[in-house]
């Protein structure tokens, strides 16, 4: 039988578009929010505390009762479960809060009407009496008041650190003040619940996490998991912001539909959104670092100080990594690290695209800064000189080796394509005329660790069918938000059964399908989630293979999957009717994939272990300009060269790279979350809040992936994580504006920017820096 | 004179008449709930995402021409006579039209979330300049958020559009003219009137009509481009009723361009005035250009944004410098005001009950006039201004300070001159040591407060440094930066 060739051999490697985006343009993408609700759907409102820290001596809901439309209004009273959606079993992050409200913004109670309007507007007509109580606002105040800490710190330890400060030529000290940021997600939380029969219920939700959603609706509902299915299509963007955040939403939608016996939806506007949800944890940085007169490091002595908000929620492992990635790329032979997780009066820090590592990365870059300010040397070669090496000097203040390090040729290509060395005697040049206008540039590395330091996350589920007309049914564990996921794994389930990609149906996740997933985070989606589906795939190839191999009296092992066909030797075998054949033979044609991450293992309490399967990589360059009268700046050129081993999809992985660049330099420019002095976020839109537009993109933006990279570690197609990893490249904008304004004072000192770097940020920097520094 | 009770306009190739209309029915919540169109999104509710973006066409005399408006604060009676297009039209035929396949083939969607109002306003653009450089792309995307794919997808699929063409066979050009016709027949000179849910809303005949409904309810809510008002409604919750709609009217949008000076009606928008600001105003360009965004720029208008009296407002600081002034007129009353006294305190302008801001007269600066304004804000465009500084200086034959007009914004309670500032430049030596003496005078025309936006201390600080940057302009030196096209 021949069978003609449908597709080229591979369909993965390839630059595909997202499966949704002819969806996208026309508006025909489906979010929780355009699903067709079911007749009579209610919708709730959350009313949130205007208090920062306080009693409730009194709580009077009969206004919002009488308002029109409304149907029930919920308190932590009406909760038939139990009033706690802590996603690490601590009891410490209620759905409602009861006697006590711990930070401005916290949910009281929720209202039930027959439109988001009346609901809307009855939330507003509570009536509360509070008597305050001391709120810490801030890390400062937080170590000021002697806060408690929301879980145990993380303390890493390797060498002998009082000896290598001692040793030292130099040690120096500082701190640095590293802002959170809004994770701005386009979509913002939304809910559906719908009731079912007995203790049933659906939930449409807009989360990463949809297995934890299901455990938290059953936890307040005091119901099965096994009653609980969650369903999410697709996310209007993530960034973590829907890791655990959206646990809150889900519970109360769900917790109103079984109360109303009706569907209910539930949707904050922008400002509640930002308001009453988490955001990635602010940090202080304080660090010792001692080093010689090449600038090589010879010890560290650093503490992470993370404003984790009122709660644990995930402040610990986000900690942790920022201490995982203070070394960033460099060797550290000396070193002692400690996290802060401190309780304050704020909403609850969460997961945000790189998830502490950020935070601990650009830390760790700001002592090497430090180091050449200090010597005069180009941070470059700072940086060079305590790069990680191979086969030596690559043990991490974690006992983890590095052994697939490419950071000095990465960092190589990059300083050569870029023109590194010589734009930056251009510049020094430049700014030697002494004018207003003065320029900066940097070249700033990344390491990034891959695989959820929670060593048990790393396992991932799919389910595959085939049916009798040869289509396949796609499902997996993985959530997508935007980043491809769905695609790369379609891609692979594609090339798996040699098909093409519109053989593959793409499937919304779903908790009765794949079970006891995890969170879509990590960066780890592709990861985990290809490899399951391949698994899948595999299973029912190795059925069909014996059948097939039954039928012709051939080996098993000669059956191969390609272009449509299942090919034995010289025979062609059209996979439709192989399919329909198998089934008629009674061959299963559907599959459980399973993936676990091999040969992982983390001990916290020593602080030892090998977290991480492999290590991601990129380098950035970036070229900014300042105004030296006002502050203003703009990222003239950025190169980009970056490391996603061998691509799953080049299309995907390159627009994840530039996104997460520029997501990463809003949150280190112009991205800035202010509370008042009571507490309020008085940044809780897009009016006051900024991220990144079309006109903040650098004129000249070359980004590149690291082709000739593949993975050492036998991960999906060679492919490497990508989420993450490309946020902290925007780390260089931030020290090129630091260059930038040390030219005032001819280099001598390091401006110690904090970040968010503002305009204000940078007047002030170059006003202090022109008093304290010399004169040119 | 006659009175309609409905509004009644075009939504893709539906002809829509509604009879039961609030005044604060936006038109996002019109089309996604009423209308089950979900192509349109919503991300803020307040205008500065573009999730929303829709275009909206009307005749200007007897031409027709579509803008981008965000539908989360764009009121529905304010669609009266015009052509709604929103997303789900640009494939009505079945196949993605040009810009919507560069988004494809560009990778230009990830999330999918800011898509369909990316689309639009791509869509407006490709419709309108067949060849955008990289400049008129940005500002053409200035009012719409992208959270993943960091834009550079999207100025490519921009770029690909442009270069593909195939304007002539696009659905809506092609039916230009039908479109017209159908909208010329949708002009009656009818005052609408409805008492819907929410209370009363009324699109006045014309402004004669409008003067006398003032009179009638003094306490009406004026909605012009509703870039403000559309605010008080999906952010405060603010009862708007009763309502009365200007933005359809002609009179209001007439631009007499004169040889010292033009007058403009209220109506008249960011981007309708924006053409004379290039020819007559061109030292007022790149500011115009960070007006808001390019939805909020077809929106809003420049008498709402002196009616409304913010300190903030972006063009009040510009305006007072050039010694504008504005017509307010209550019934057939008519007086002249300058525009700094209309600004009385925080929230208190020198406008009675039933009085409107009816025109705005502009003069140029002189020929050798130094004029500048300089707008400071945390992101460069679409944001609101830290503080907004505005210049103008004459020097006679001797190099002296003749005149001097300087007003800022975001330093006090209202827009407000430099006076001290002022009067240490006049009858000095235009230098940089009368500039040096003249900036401990800020200290006496501001003390500015501390917010989101920046500090009392760099707002005082940079206050200063912005008469610096206006003095070595003067001197013809570059000290500011420049975005140019790559």
């Amino acid at each position: 039988m021949n069978v003609t060739v449908k597709t080229p051999a591979t369909v993965v490697h390839r630059p595909t578009a997202h499966d949704s985006a002819a969806k996208h343009v026309s508006g025909n993408a489906d979010y929780v929010d355009d699903l067709k609700s079911p007749d009579g759907t209610l919708h709730a409102y959350l009313g949130l505390s205007q208090r920062a820290h306080a009693k409730v001596k009194r709580l009077d809901l009969s206004k919002v009762w009488q308002a029109p439309g409304v149907v029930a209004v919920l308190t932590s009273a009406d909760v038939p479960g139990v009033n706690d959606i802590s996603p690490v079993g601590k009891h410490d992050d209620p759905i409602f809060s009861d006697s006590e409200v711990q930070f401005f913004g916290q949910p009281m109670f929720a209202v039930v009407a027959h439109t988001r309007d009346q609901a809307r507007r009855a939330a507003k007509l509570a009536e509360v009496d509070y008597e305050d109580l001391p709120a810490a606002l801030s890390i400062d105040e937080a170590i000021a008041a002697g806060s408690e800490l929301v879980t145990e710190p993380l303390t890493l330890k390797r060498g002998d650190v009082e000896a290598g400060m001692k040793g030292a030529p130099h040690v120096l000290s500082g701190e640095m003040v590293i802002g959170g940021q809004e994770h701005f997600y386009l979509e913002g939380h939304v809910a559906m619940a719908i009731p079912g029969e007995d203790e049933d219920v659906t939930v449409f939700s807009s989360t990463q996490h949809p297995s934890e959603v299901q455990h938290m609706v059953a936890h307040a509902l005091g119901v099965k998991s096994a009653s609980v299915t969650v369903n999410i299509r697709r996310m209007g963007g993530g960034f973590g912001g829907k890791e655990t955040q959206a646990n809150l939403f889900a519970a109360v939608a769900a917790i109103a539909a079984k109360h109303t016996g009706q569907a209910v939806k539930i949707r904050p506007d922008r400002d509640d959104d930002m308001t009453a949800t988490g955001k990635r944890h602010d940090f202080k940085a304080t660090y010792k670092v001692g080093f010689d007169d090449n600038g090589k490091i010879h010890a560290v002595d650093a503490t992470f100080a993370a404003n984790a908000g009122f709660s644990a929620d995930l402040s610990g492992p986000v900690s942790d990594r920022a201490l995982f990635h203070a070394d960033n790329a460099y060797f550290f032979p000396a070193v002692h690290l400690n996290s802060l997780p401190l309780k304050t009066n704020t909403v609850s820090n969460t997961a945000f695209r790189g998830f502490g590592g950020p935070q601990g990365l650009i830390g760790g870059e700001r002592m090497i800064e430090e180091i050449a300010y200090a010597l005069g040397m180009d941070p470059l070669d700072v940086r060079k000189a305590n790069f990680y090496g191979i086969g030596e000097r690559n043990v991490t203040p974690y006992h983890q080796e590095v052994t697939d390090n490419i950071v000095a040729r990465l960092v190589e290509d990059l300083e050569q394509s870029s023109d590194y060395r010589a734009r930056r005697q251009t510049i020094i040049d430049f700014n030697a005329r002494g004018g207003v206008i003065r320029k900066g540039i940097a070249l700033t590395p990344v390491k990034f660790g891959i695989s959820f330091t929670a060593t048990w996350y790393n396992q991932a589920g799919a389910l595959v069918h085939v049916y009798r007309d040869g289509s396949v049914h796609l499902n997996h564990g993985g959530t997508e938000m935007g980043q491809g996921l769905n695609i790369k794994v379609a891609q692979v389930v594609a090339d798996e059964f040699g098909l093409t990609l519109d053989d593959v149906k793409i499937t919304a996740t779903n908790t009765d399908k794949v079970p006891n997933t995890s969170a879509t985070a990590a960066s780890s989606g592709s990861d985990l989630n290809a490899m399951a589906a391949a698994d899948a795939c595999r299973q029912i190839k190795s059925r069909l293979a014996e059948y097939v191999a039954e039928k012709y009296g051939e080996p098993a092992s000669d059956v191969t999957f390609e272009n449509g066909a299942v090919m034995l030797r010289n025979h062609h075998l059209d996979w439709q009717t192989i399919v329909s054949e198998a089934y008629m033979a009674r061959i299963h044609l559907s599959a459980a994939g399973y993936y676990k991450t091999p040969g992982i293992h983390w001990d916290r309490n020593k602080g030892q272990g090998r977290p991480f399967y492999y290590f991601a990589y990129g380098a950035s360059v970036s070229e900014v300009s300042i105004d030296t009268l006002t502050g203003e700046y703009q990222v003239d050129r950025v190169d980009i060269l970056h490391d996603v081993g061998k691509s799953l999809n080049p299309a995907v992985d390159l627009g994840q790279v530039e996104g997460g660049f520029i997501q990463g330099m809003g949150w280190l420019t112009t991205e800035e979350l202010k509370w008042n002095d009571k507490g309020m976020l008085t940044t809780h839109a897009p009016s006051t809040y900024k991220i990144p537009l079309a006109s903040d993109v650098p004129r000249v933006f070359n980004v590149r992936l690291a082709e000739w990279s593949e993975n050492v570690e036998r991960t999906i197609r060679r492919s490497k994580a990508v989420g993450e990893p490309p946020l902290m490249l925007a780390v260089s904008v931030v020290e090129a504006l630091s260059m930038a304004v040390a030219s005032v004072a001819n280099y001598k000192v390091c401006p110690r920017l904090n970040t968010p770097v503002t305009p204000e940020r940078v007047l002030m920097a170059v006003t202090r820096l022109s008093a304290e520094g010399p004169s040119e | 004179m006659a009175v309609r009770n409905t509004v009644r306009f075009w939504l893709n190739d539906e002809l829509v008449e509604l009879d039961k209309l609030g005044p604060a029915e936006t038109l996002l919540d019109f089309l996604r709930l009423d209308r089950k169109l979900r192509g349109t999104k919503e991300g803020c509710a307040e205008g500065d995402c573009g999730a929303c973006t829709v275009l909206v066409g009307r005749l200007n005399g007897d031409n027709l021409i579509y803008e981008t408006v965000n539908a989360c604060i764009r009121f529905v009676a304010s669609l009266d006579g015009c052509h709604v297009v929103s997303v789900e039209h640009l494939s009505a035929s079945g196949t993605l039209n040009v810009v919507q396949q560069a988004m494809v083939d560009q990778h230009g969607s990830q999330c999918g979330f800011c898509t369909p109002g990316i689309v639009m306003s791509l869509y407006q653009l490709w419709m309108e300049n067949p060849n955008p450089d990289d400049l008129v792309i940005e500002q053409a995307l200035q009012g719409n958020l992208c959270r993943c794919t960091g834009y550079a997808p999207i100025v490519r699929a921009a770029k690909s559009a442009a270069e593909q063409g195939g304007q002539a066979a696009d659905a809506l050009v092609a039916m230009r003219d039908e479109t017209i016709n159908r909208l010329k027949d949708l002009r009656d000179g009818a005052r609408v009137e409805i008492d819907g849910p929410g209370g009363k809303l009324v699109l006045p005949a014309d402004v004669d009509d409008l003067a006398a409904l003032l009179s009638e309810h003094p306490k009406a809510t004026i909605v012009a481009g509703a870039t403000d008002v559309g605010l008080w409604v999906t952010k405060f919750m603010r009862d708007i009723a009763p309502a009365v709609f200007i933005g359809h009217l002609d009179q209001l949008k007439s631009i007499a361009v004169g040889p010292d000076s033009v007058t403009i009606g209220a109506g008249v928008s960011y981007s309708a005035f924006w053409p004379v600001v290039r020819e007559k105003l061109p030292q007022l360009d790149l500011f115009w250009s960070r007006i808001g965004g390019q939805q909020v720029r077809n929106m809003g208008t420049i008498g709402g944004n002196i009616a409304n009296g913010s300190p903030i407002g972006d063009t009040p600081p510009a305006l007072i410098a050039l010694g504008a002034a504005i017509t307010l007129r209550k019934g057939d009353k008519r007086r002249f005001v300058p525009l700094e006294e209309f600004f009385i305190a925080y929230g208190k302008q020198d406008r009675e009950p039933g009085e409107f801001v009816e025109s705005v007269s502009i003069p140029y600066p002189d020929a050798g006039d130094h004029f500048a304004v300089y707008k400071i804000s945390k992101r460069r465009d679409e944001d609101i201004s830290a503080l907004c500084g505005a210049f103008r200086i004459s020097l006679d034959d001797e190099g002296k300070v003749a005149s001097a007009r300087i007003a800022f914004g975001g330093m006090a309670a209202t827009p407000k001159r430099a006076k001290a500032v002022e009067m240490a430049l006049v009858g000095q030596s235009w230098t940089a040591e009368t500039v040096a003496v003249a900036l401990d005078r800020f200290d006496a025309d501001f003390q500015p407060i501390s917010d989101m936006r920046a500090s009392a201390e760099y707002r005082a600080l940079s206050a200063k440094n912005l008469l610096r940057r206006f003095h070595l302009e003067t001197t013809g030196q570059q000290v500011q930066l420049s975005r140019g096209a790559a």
